[in-house]
């Protein structure tokens, strides 16, 4: 018992003396919570529109207005051919263009029926696709109000569906509001990740570990003073932020904190134990910390935080269950944000806890194989 | 018995490479200081790094102080001091912490055996809440070996301890040395250096992974094979290279100001036909006379009967 306490004293001491790792652990992450989910922003605004208008008549005129008039659009341009149109967009200075083609208006009155043709720049994939599908709609829009015009009477008689959609748990579908928890977890990950991996692999560096290694030391000694600072830190890293996403954001959690600290006290153990296996195969910081970096990249990628799962193909979903990170955001949004029950999250809890227990098994057992 | 034994060790590192130890046996007596004499790469640390239960021999037994350093290795890690080649303490806490945490390690306290590193580490004692990482290599050196002594062990493993350090500093630390035997400790020592062989009590010579001679500096001088001359002229490096074209100079290097050599046979050549040879070359002011060999020229006339 004295040697772990000593062990641990240790490590503190070492952490606290360096001057450089503090702000690392400590302030960085609150920056990035406090930059990032104001940065993105899935809401797609500011859609540069260019028109390419071959009718020049009061329908057109009208639509153009609605479109505009919508909040979405920006008119970048109003030109009587397609070529130019073109241009911008080649210019990067337009992302749709509308074209409207000859007799549109005449088309529209005598045959009842006319088109217009959309054309978007689907570089910015998310942007061309949402774009178009908010001007599908707003055409739509139009499209009702003349036949309401047109045809007063038959109008109601069309029967057409009108579909309300209310949003649980988070009703004007604020995004930071999904955002924050997630980006919470990832920067509690990246700390955990990196400093884990890096910390015994410094010590194999600087050689260290071979003196340490001579003395009667046990090996579980070693290992368990190397991650108690380490959970400790996670610990007051998802407080701190915790904090900030209650003063700064306004949420607070709906469910259980003893259920959410419950959970991240399994997380991070599972967590450390990745960066516990980095460094047993490591044999100096920065291999550690480019195979930390990729891995942290994919459970970044693929923790749902920024893509759905369940969007996902089947072998990236099979991914994605596999990284200890996608269950953490999970259940970090379901007890934050929809106050789920222990019962909800008992699959994750699961996942987890064995997350925990292979990572650190590996981990120890590559370890002792090297000492 | 013996306080460190090593049987037919051989270990090495990467396939088609020369093994890093090969068939090496020596055993150092209890309370004895034992040198082991070597050029960079002939394998010295690899022995401590087995003798200290870092890394596994191949093949061979060993054992310190009567554990055996795979069976037993969980004994000898309580009872041997190692200090590695490269400094290897902690540079972000300060000397007192350093020596604190190891004692702790060991399961003591730096009160309880105070006596042992008294000399040593009042010498550090004013810096002593400067950090290890700020501290001269003289210093380091010291702080180490309080590190090493700290739990008394019985047997002390000192890779190249003087290596980088001064002069004077060096001295003193051959002079730290002996009182810690004074004190029965068992201690195994390596350098490059040679001049510090005469000051252990016995000491291996080591080339390639095999040891050449065990002995005490004294009988490794007296074997030495025939006779051995100093010469000296006023261009060295020409006198060297004419010398070499000699034909009966078995071996002839630069060994401070003048050159050492030693000749095939002595019945046929002698000094003085050498002399006469060398004057017709040209080389003015030559003389010659016989010395008695050093470590170092008996570490070379080993390794050339070797190769």
């Amino acid at each position: 018992m004295r040697t772990l306490r000593l062990l641990l004293e240790k490590e503190f001491r070492q952490i606290f003396r360096d001057k450089g790792i503090l702000p690392i652990i400590f302030v960085m992450p609150m920056i990035q919570l406090l930059i990032m989910p104001l940065a993105a922003d899935f809401d797609v605004k500011n859609i540069n529109l260019v028109v390419v208008d071959r009718d020049h008549s009061t329908y057109t005129q009208q639509m153009v207005t609605k479109i505009a008039s919508s909040g979405y659009f920006h008119i970048k341009g109003y030109y009587t051919d397609y070529a130019p149109a073109l241009h911008e967009i080649e210019r990067e200075k337009a992302d749709i263009i509308l074209e409207i083609p000859a007799h549109f208006e005449t088309d529209l009155v005598r045959e009842n029926k006319a088109e217009v043709y959309l054309a978007a720049d689907a570089i910015n994939g998310t942007k061309a696709g949402l774009g178009s599908a908010y001007l599908n709609t707003i055409l739509g829009d139009f499209n009702n109000e003349i036949r309401m015009k047109w045809l007063p009477a038959k109008a109601t008689a069309a029967g057409t569906i009108d579909v309300t959609s209310s949003n649980w748990f988070n009703p004007n579908v604020n995004y930071r509001i999904y955002m924050v928890p997630g980006i919470l977890v990832l920067l509690v990950t990246m700390v955990g990740g990196f400093i884990s991996a890096l910390n015994i692999v410094k010590e194999k560096e600087i050689g260290t570990i071979e003196q340490i290694n001579v003395t009667p030391i046990k090996k579980w000694q070693f290992i368990i003073g190397k991650m108690v600072p380490f959970w400790v830190i996670g610990m007051v890293d998802f407080t701190l932020g915790l904090l900030l996403a209650r003063f700064v954001y306004g949420i607070i959690p709906l469910g259980s904190l003893l259920l959410l600290y419950g959970f991240l006290s399994i997380y991070l153990v599972a967590l450390l134990g990745f960066g516990l296996l980095i460094s047993t195969y490591s044999n100096n910081q920065l291999q550690a910390m480019f195979v930390a970096f990729f891995f942290i990249m994919i459970f970044m990628l693929m923790s749902g935080l920024f893509v759905s799962v369940d969007n996902m193909p089947a072998w990236a979903k099979m991914i994605a269950q596999l990284t200890p990170v996608t269950h953490f955001i999970d259940v970090v949004r379901m007890i934050v944000l929809k106050g789920s029950r222990f019962e909800d999250i008992k699959m994750q809890f699961l996942y987890e806890i064995a997350f925990a227990i292979v990572l650190n098994g590996w981990a120890i057992w590559n370890y002792r194989k090297t000492a | 018995m013996d306080t460190v034994i090593l049987q037919h060790v051989s270990k090495s590192y990467e396939k088609d490479v020369p093994p890093a130890l090969q068939d090496v046996s020596f055993s150092v007596k209890k309370g004895e200081l034992f040198g082991l004499i070597g050029p960079d790469g002939a394998g010295k640390s690899t022995i401590f790094r087995i003798l200290t239960t870092l890394l596994l021999s191949d093949k061979g037994t060993a054992t310190v102080a009567g554990y055996d350093v795979v069976k037993n290795y969980h004994e000898i890690r309580s009872c041997v001091g190692y200090m590695p080649g490269k400094f290897s303490l902690y540079q972000d806490l300060t000397i007192e912490e350093n020596l604190h945490f190891f004692a702790t390690l060991f399961g003591t306290t730096v009160e309880a055996n105070y006596a042992l590193i008294k000399d040593i580490y009042e010498q550090i004692a004013p810096f002593k809440n400067r950090r290890a990482g700020k501290l001269s290599g003289g210093m380091k050196q010291k702080l180490a070996l309080c590190c090493a002594l700290v739990h008394r062990p019985e047997v002390l493993f000192l890779d190249e301890p003087t290596t980088g350090v001064d002069a004077v500093s060096r001295k003193e630390f051959w002079e730290m040395l002996q009182r810690l035997k004074q004190e029965g400790i068992t201690i195994v020592v390596s350098t490059p250096y040679m001049d510090e062989a005469s000051l252990c009590e016995r000491i291996a010579l080591i080339q390639t992974g095999q040891i050449l001679s065990i002995d005490t500096p004294a009988n490794i001088i007296k074997a030495y094979p025939g006779k051995l001359y100093a010469l000296t002229a006023q261009k060295v490096y020409l006198l060297l290279k004419d010398t070499r074209q000699y034909a009966g100079i078995a071996q002839c290097y630069a060994a401070g100001d003048s050159l050492h050599l030693s000749f095939k046979d002595e019945a046929k050549d002698h000094p003085a036909s050498l002399l006469s040879w060398l004057e017709s070359k040209g080389h003015k002011g030559v003389s010659i006379e016989e010395i008695t060999p050093d470590i170092e020229d008996c570490f070379i006339a080993k390794t050339s009967i070797h190769e």
